[in-house]
């Protein structure tokens, strides 16, 4: 069974971007959406650990997010797939389950 | 009461601290609401949520509803999967033992008392939740 | 595909509740069916009707309220956790021996089985929260 996980906190607010990598299981999936999108930048002390996350899971960010707080989509690390609400839409059906870290 | 058979693994996870936030409390709301409804019920305690299941809690100097007694009711509703992630509790220089001792009743076994915690590893957690259908994360 | 969505956080003090409107507005254009949008935790205070915004900017109430009456969308607030917070229908509100009620047009009152009954009933259940 494939699982989506949701993160919307930025790790430099709380451990919910660390704890839910720490939970995923290799066939998920993970999508950054609302302050969790700075999780995807390249330039934030985080980038190595989502480098690294991406050889075990698929990394989304959701686009609006990142376009809302002026992060540009230039920056993201190479590998995270940027996406709109449609693909997010998508994912969850996608998926067999989701699971939110709030 | 069942709908038209359908039974699905319903997991609740448990991530924050008892009384800092309602989500503690009303989480376990949803939790006894839904052993009405004959569905395959587990319990995940993870990050700061192992201190909801805290022994001794004293409540009377913040002027809040101690509800920690609930937890021990939960084996009379026959919720009795409930996995505690050991990391957390290592993390937070707990142990097993500062925790309430959870039980169920198994009436195939003359009502022999039986623990309904799994201390489990990240990485039981972690399969144990991709198999769910259905998890509410509080 | 039938969804359903839980909020648990209010309008306005945290993105869920509009991140959770654009989640459904995408998923209805896509062809799915919105089973039932649960209210709980302080989620239940995007069902006020008193919310007066300013005028440049959203009302999220409304926003449900409208998206609901187009959609035919079932938006349940938790009984309890309405009550805590002061949310009321006529009938809480009497219930209660309360003045007067403030539930948006389109939203009602039920219990947290409702949620249950998602969870089972739907095909998915996503959760927008703080």
């Amino acid at each position: 069974m494939s699982m989506l996980h949701t993160v919307n906190k930025s790790p430099f607010e709380n451990s919910s971007v660390a704890s839910c990598i720490s939970m995923c299981a290799k066939s998920s999936s993970i999508l950054f959406i609302e302050d969790a999108v700075i999780s995807v930048m390249k330039s934030t002390k985080f980038a190595e650990m989502i480098e690294s996350s991406l050889k075990d899971f698929k990394i989304y960010a959701l686009k609006p997010d990142l376009e809302a707080r002026g992060l540009s989509l230039n920056n993201v690390i190479e590998g995270v797939e940027i996406i709109g609400y449609e693909g997010f839409v998508d994912l969850t059906t996608e998926h067999d389950s989701v699971q939110s870290w709030l | 009461m069942s709908e038209e058979g359908i039974v699905k693994k319903f997991m609740y996870v448990n991530r924050k601290c008892p009384y800092g936030t309602i989500y503690a409390l009303e989480s376990l709301e949803v939790v006894l609401i839904t052993a009405a409804f004959d569905q395959d019920v587990s319990l995940a305690f993870t990050d700061d949520g192992v201190y909801q299941l805290m022994k001794d809690q004293k409540t009377d100097g913040i002027g809040m509803k101690n509800f920690s007694s609930t937890y021990a009711a939960l084996g009379d509703y026959e919720i009795k999967k409930i996995f505690i992630d050991k990391e957390s509790l290592d993390e937070r220089g707990l142990s097993i033992s500062d925790l309430q001792e959870l039980v169920w009743e198994d009436e195939d076994e003359d009502y022999a008392e039986k623990s309904s915690i799994n201390l489990v590893s990240r990485a039981e957690l972690s399969k144990i939740m991709s198999q769910q259908d259905v998890v509410m994360s509080f | 595909m039938k969804l359903g969505i839980l909020i648990n956080e209010g309008p306005y003090q945290h993105q869920a509740s509009d991140t959770a409107l654009q989640y459904v507005k995408a998923a209805i254009e896509k062809g799915h069916e919105i089973y039932r949008v649960f209210f709980y935790n302080d989620g239940v205070n995007n069902a006020t009707r008193f919310a007066s915004p300013p005028q440049d900017d959203r009302n999220i109430s409304k926003e449900w309220s409208a998206l609901a009456k187009t959609h035919d969308i079932d938006l349940v607030v938790c009984v309890a956790a309405a009550q805590r917070r002061g949310i009321l229908d006529k009938g809480e509100a009497e219930r209660n021996g309360k003045d007067s009620d403030n539930i948006e047009e389109g939203f009602r009152i039920s219990g947290l089985g409702q949620l249950v009954e998602a969870g089972i009933q739907a095909d998915r259940l996503i959760t927008f929260g703080d």
